[in-house]
């Protein structure tokens, strides 16, 4: 069924009788050309471009829980391109161009908002090294945009421009930046790859993977055996649990990554803004709560909540750069559990397994890569070679020196 | 969460910084012929358990004693706290 204006009108006009789920609930087969594991944002775009744009349909996502239940219903709902280094800037650029496109993609209103992201910087060299990311952001085809302290003074009155140890100097702009309906995109991701027929399958976890002279023909799950001429691994968040029950050991951490919103309050913030002192950012959604979030807690954890003193830092942050905040209610926070690599960067590779591939270490910014995630690993599935703007995030990138560290802290994975 | 140190007791987990698992004590011999493969697998490879986990915290904010702390990863639990010295020790790390 596509979804129009007019299919509301004729809707609305015969009782709203005629709407269908929007995806089947079928039984898993004996064998797929592609079982995907993991029904998160990545997993189901996965499958959407497996089938759409690369012709593969005969594929199952298998999902643990519900769809929406991980990290794609968990996040700030932030997208953006503003990264630096070549390995990373372009792919981040694609996924932005697919969110501009992808609500006629899907047929389905995810409520993407390109209401800008503003970095704001504090210093001289601060801005000097903005001013060189956003070169780099423009040389990948982004949009970027400096904007001085008088221009933010204009537009942004709220912010504590003369506070004394972090002053607003000014800030880097990507206008095409901005939210999108998070579980929205979970919901029209998992239509669209249905209608192409993927068979998506809820409440089926799996618990083993088929491996016979190393390769792998498929999958061991709640809900029996699953042949599979590829196994596609998706599960960021859990993922050196779910490989190592293909005996590998990954350069990853779990870590958890709180997000808070407040009460419901008239249209404040046009944009996201980021604190550049600190770690803090803050957007308003269209329900009109404040929805911010800061670092994550820094230790391994696999627990979906996290501690006070990192809530104290974030509410620090908030008052740091807009002290107004100060006067709203909290209305609820909550964590979740990500992949944090070892530089900071994600992976979407074969592995050494024949047949098994592997997608994950997305640190805290999986969201706003879900679609060039789910397009370049269904062109590696579909071809057996990278897309040519994923070809550095390679698994065995740090054996060979080819790190993606945007921000140069070393094999520690708390301070990406 | 509460680290109960085993010099000045029960301390806030603020105090402390954390490193990660307590197998980086085990520092690969550079002088093996395989130590290049070794410290790769030492600089990236984590278990990354879901579960009890060891871990290296060191209390910045205190007496900057390295801690060996076993903790669950799922519930937030501290089993045990030693010093990453006796640890070490115990492993003929140090002399």
């Amino acid at each position: 069924m596509n979804y129009s204006a007019f299919k509301i009108l004729t809707q609305g006009l015969t009782g709203n009788k005629g709407w269908k789920p929007a995806w089947r609930d079928p039984k898993p087969k004996d064998s797929y050309d592609v079982v995907i594991v993991g029904g998160g944002g990545h997993g189901l775009s996965t499958a959407h471009y497996l089938a759409k744009t690369y012709g593969i349909t005969n594929v199952a996502v298998l999902e643990k829980g519900w769809l929406g239940s991980g990290n794609i219903g968990r996040n700030t709902t932030i997208i953006r391109s503003n990264y630096m280094l070549p390995g990373n800037e372009p792919f981040y650029e694609l996924s932005l161009k697919l969110w501009e496109g992808l609500e006629q993609d899907f047929n389905y209103n995810a409520m993407v908002s390109q209401r800008s992201i503003l970095n704001l910087f504090h210093s001289d060299p601060q801005r000097d090294a903005f001013v060189r990311r956003a070169n780099a952001m423009m040389l990948a085809g982004a949009d970027a945009e400096l904007a001085d302290q008088q221009q933010l003074r204009r537009e942004l009155p709220f912010l504590d421009f003369d506070n004394a140890r972090f002053p607003i100097k000014g800030g880097l702009y990507q206008r095409r930046g901005g939210t999108v309906r998070h579980d929205a995109v979970a919901w029209g991701y998992a239509r669209g790859a249905d209608s192409h027929g993927v068979d998506i399958i809820q409440n089926c976890e799996v618990t083993g993977f088929e491996i016979e002279n190393g390769v792998c023909i498929g999958v061991r799950s709640s809900k029996g055996s699953i042949r599979a001429k590829k196994v596609a691994v998706c599960v960021a968040g859990s993922s050196s649990r779910v490989m190592s029950l293909a005996g590998m050991r990954l350069p990853i951490e779990s870590h958890v990554l709180q997000a808070f919103v407040t009460e419901g309050l008239k249209p404040t913030l046009p944009g996201v803004i980021t604190f550049g002192a600190g770690h803090f950012y803050v957007s308003q959604s269209d329900k009109g709560g404040l929805v911010f979030g800061g670092d994550i807690d820094g230790y391994n954890t696999y627990a979906q909540r996290g501690n006070l003193p990192v809530v104290e830092d974030v509410a620090e942050g908030g008052m740091a750069i807009m002290p107004m905040i100060g006067r709203t209610r909290l209305l609820r926070s909550w964590g979740g559990v990500m992949d944090m690599s070892m530089d900071g960067s994600p992976f979407i590779d074969k592995t050494h397994i024949e047949g098994l591939y592997f997608n994950g270490g997305w640190c805290y910014g999986g969201f706003k890569a879900t679609p060039a995630s789910g397009y370049c690993y269904a062109h590696l599935l579909a071809n057996d070679t990278p897309h040519p703007v994923a070809t550095e995030m390679r698994l065995d990138r740090f054996k060979r020196g080819h790190i993606i560290d945007e921000k140069g802290q070393g094999n520690q994975p708390n301070l990406h | 969460m509460i680290i109960n140190h085993p010099l000045l007791g029960p301390r806030d987990s603020a105090e402390f910084t954390y490193l990660g698992d307590a197998r980086l004590i085990d520092r690969p011999d550079w002088q093996s012929d395989t130590a290049t493969a070794e410290f790769h697998d030492y600089g990236y490879l984590r278990d990354n358990p879901a579960g009890n986990h060891r871990e290296l915290w060191f209390h910045e904010g205190g007496d900057r004693s390295w801690l060996v702390v076993t903790r669950n990863t799922v519930t937030h639990e501290i089993k045990s706290v030693e010093l990453a010295r006796d640890v070490a020790r115990a492993q003929g790390r140090s002399k």
